[in-house]
């Protein structure tokens, strides 16, 4: 048995009412599944299990902690993310909560799902290349051309570089590869 | 407070302090630098460009700085550390604090630091201090991003226009002297490496010549060698500048003691 309890029913949500009583491994499933539902703050189209960021789940005796991992050690958006974690997850009715820093080993874009980088092209921005193809340019994210050139190593966001596509003309921006 | 106990394979706690308060000061300062050029640098992407590498030198800072928080026993958090030290108690290298100045000054301190940080953070996630060696692995894959921006900038600075090329060979004879407390180990530097907590400087060192002439030659540019005499900001022997960032950095904690939002 474990204290974690689901203080309301979670009504409206896509999981049972009675996953509150579930033995440890379904809870952990459970919330597994909500922070699937998470998105990036940034970069929305991609939720932060598909983006790579949720290293553990850990249902405890006195709660659940979730480990995450920064993607760059500055991103602003690191805090934010914290934050969503806790209310998806209270909203949900389970509590109490702790968010941890993983920092060993490092994030790395190679963590990033397929279904991750698929709505990453899809909504116009390079997926980072995997670490084995990273002397390669990245395709256009539009015309698929691999004639592309970098206009800038940094973007919009700590995560991304600007380039441009010599075939469609079109600038693009990309996840960086690290 | 510098540590007088020289023990073997043991460094005091207080030398342990200080080798990652020394990292920690040096990101946060070149960090709150470079934040001076968000509006304006010469073009919209080296705007973008200098602003994502002080967000990187930051996220380092606030890492290292919790660390220290926890090192030495006092529990001060990050923004304590960060916001109400005087300038005495800042041990960052007198390199990052000097000005900003031309485009090119910017780039060869950006680049004296970036070759420095490469073999540093590959020689520290190796570290016997296991939350600096996972700092240093996460630091390491930012650096070497970093090292390739301000490598390629020196190359088509030194490389570029007879303008450019004499900006950034000024900037280089200026700087040059501020860059031999990096490799000068004092005796926190030789507890920490003979602990295993340190990198070798002496490897550091050479791996950070090496690619130096390299990119310097590459560059049409003169490496020029170190003279002696400048502060030693790693030991609180800093220049006049540190002050004025200061001033600009903490005036809000000064101003409002506790003020978050």
């Amino acid at each position: 048995m474990v204290a974690v309890q689901t203080a309301r029913p979670a009504q409206g949500a896509a999981l049972p009412a009675g996953a509150a009583t579930r033995a440890p491994a379904s809870l952990e499933q459970r919330v597994w599944a909500l922070l699937d539902t998470l998105p990036d703050p940034e970069i929305p189209v991609i939720t932060l299990t598909d983006l790579g960021i949720i290293r553990h789940v850990q249902v405890a005796d006195d709660g659940v902690e979730v480990g995450v991992s920064p993607t760059y050690t500055g991103c602003p958006a690191t805090e934010m993310i914290r934050r969503n974690i806790r209310e998806a997850l209270a909203a949900a009715g389970i509590a109490p909560v702790r968010v941890v820093d993983v920092l060993f080993p490092p994030w790395s874009t190679d963590w990033i799902s397929e279904r991750g980088t698929a709505a990453l092209r899809r909504f116009g921005i390079a997926p980072p290349q995997r670490h084995a193809a990273a002397a390669l340019p990245p395709a256009c994210p539009r015309c698929g051309s691999t004639r592309t050139e970098r206009v800038s190593e940094f973007g919009s966001t700590p995560c991304k570089a600007l380039f441009r596509c010599n075939a469609c003309l079109e600038p693009f921006e990309q996840f960086k590869c690290i | 407070m510098t540590a007088a106990v020289a023990q073997r394979a043991v460094p005091s706690q207080a030398a342990r302090v200080e080798y990652v308060l020394r990292l920690a000061d040096t990101s946060l300062i070149l960090a709150q630098r470079l934040g001076e050029w968000v509006g304006h640098a010469p073009a919209l992407e080296e705007d973008l460009g200098l602003g994502n590498l002080a967000l990187d030198f930051l996220g380092q800072a606030r890492l290292l700085l919790t660390h220290v928080g926890q090192l030495d026993g006092s529990n001060r958090t990050e923004d304590e550390l960060a916001f109400l030290r005087d300038g005495p108690a800042f041990r960052n290298f007198t390199l990052v604090e000097q000005p900003n100045g031309d485009f090119a000054h910017s780039i060869v301190r950006q680049y004296f630091i970036d070759a420095w940080q490469v073999p540093l953070f590959e020689a520290l996630a190796s570290s016997a201090d296991a939350d600096l060696a996972a700092i240093a692995a996460k630091s390491l894959k930012e650096a070497q991003y970093h090292h390739r921006f301000s490598s390629n900038w020196l190359l088509r600075l030194g490389d570029g226009t007879a303008e450019s090329h004499a900006r950034a060979q000024d900037a280089a004879d200026t700087l040059i002297r501020f860059t031999r407390e990096m490799f000068e180990p004092d005796e926190v530097d030789r507890q920490n490496i003979e602990a295993g907590i340190g990198a070798d400087l002496a490897a550091v060192q050479a791996a950070w010549s090496a690619d130096a002439r390299r990119v310097f030659a590459e560059a049409t540019l003169k490496l020029p060698e170190a003279p002696p005499g400048a502060p030693v900001g790693k030991r609180g022997d800093h220049s006049e500048y540190l002050g004025y960032i200061l001033t600009d950095m903490q005036f809000m904690q000064r101003a409002y003691p506790g003020a978050s939002w």
